[in-house]
């Protein structure tokens, strides 16, 4: 599964991108978070707020009750300050 | 609600021309009543910031932005519109991003073009980051709550 990162959550991370293989376990994105952020020390201080996190599944944002299912690519954010 | 429009939309690191945007609209057309134009610019937070650095996720940005304009153009009848976002370093002073409206009447126009930037502030997959003094580490802008209020008037 590819991750990108993007914001403060790619500079706490320290990295834009990265594959990575889910355990079988994790089949939502709370899940995918919750599981992120056991990797490491940068993980666990990059998705702290995990409620402000936003996801997008193939560059469609979902909510983090959502099923994971098999996409390309998953991105997770802040929340966007554009405009 | 709208007929045969083909909306412009462009991501790009490069300024914008406001003036060829709206001709790009208008040319040799005898049916436009009005033409709404929203230019954001980089301000300088009372002299404390120098540019800001506009971070955005290739391919969704463009995505977000015509989903919004698609729903621009079901609501409103319009004749044409375009949406341009900026990337990359900004000085202060300097354009950010721009939405164009035209329809035969104004209020569409207007209209159109707030709900456009409403809903790409909360929507479209952008970040500014400030920078102030060179010596100083740049800080993310924080998501402000009225932007997303803003989004909600028009449900």
């Amino acid at each position: 599964m590819k991750l990108v990162y993007f914001s403060w959550v790619r500079e706490r991370i320290g990295k834009e991108s990265e594959e990575v293989d889910l355990p079988p376990e994790v089949t939502t994105v709370a899940e995918l978070l919750a599981w992120l952020k056991t990797r490491g020390d940068e993980y666990a201080a990059a998705l702290e707020h995990q409620d402000v996190i936003r996801v997008a599944l193939d560059m469609e944002h979902v909510h983090h009750s959502e099923k994971l299912g098999t996409p390309y690519e998953i991105a997770l954010f802040p929340p966007m300050t554009g405009g | 609600m709208s007929e045969h429009v083909t909306p412009t939309i462009r991501v790009q690191r490069a300024d914008f021309d406001v003036a060829a945007e709206i001709a790009r609209l208008t040319d040799g057309r005898g049916d436009i009543g009005a033409v709404v134009t929203f230019t954001g610019l980089c301000r300088d937070e009372q002299g404390t910031l120098n540019a800001l650095e506009i971070e955005h996720y290739p391919g969704m940005a463009e995505r977000q932005i015509a989903s919004v304009v698609e729903q621009a153009l079901e609501r409103w009848p319009l004749t044409g519109i375009t949406a341009v976002h900026r990337f990359g370093r900004i000085e202060t002073g300097e354009n950010i991003v721009l939405v164009v409206t035209a329809s035969a009447h104004r209020q569409a126009a207007f209209d159109a073009a707030a709900f456009v930037m409403d809903f790409l502030k909360t929507k479209a997959p952008f970040w500014k980051k400030e920078h102030g003094r060179a010596d100083v580490e740049g800080k993310w802008v924080a998501a402000a709550r009225a932007d997303e209020e803003s989004s909600k008037k028009w449900t």
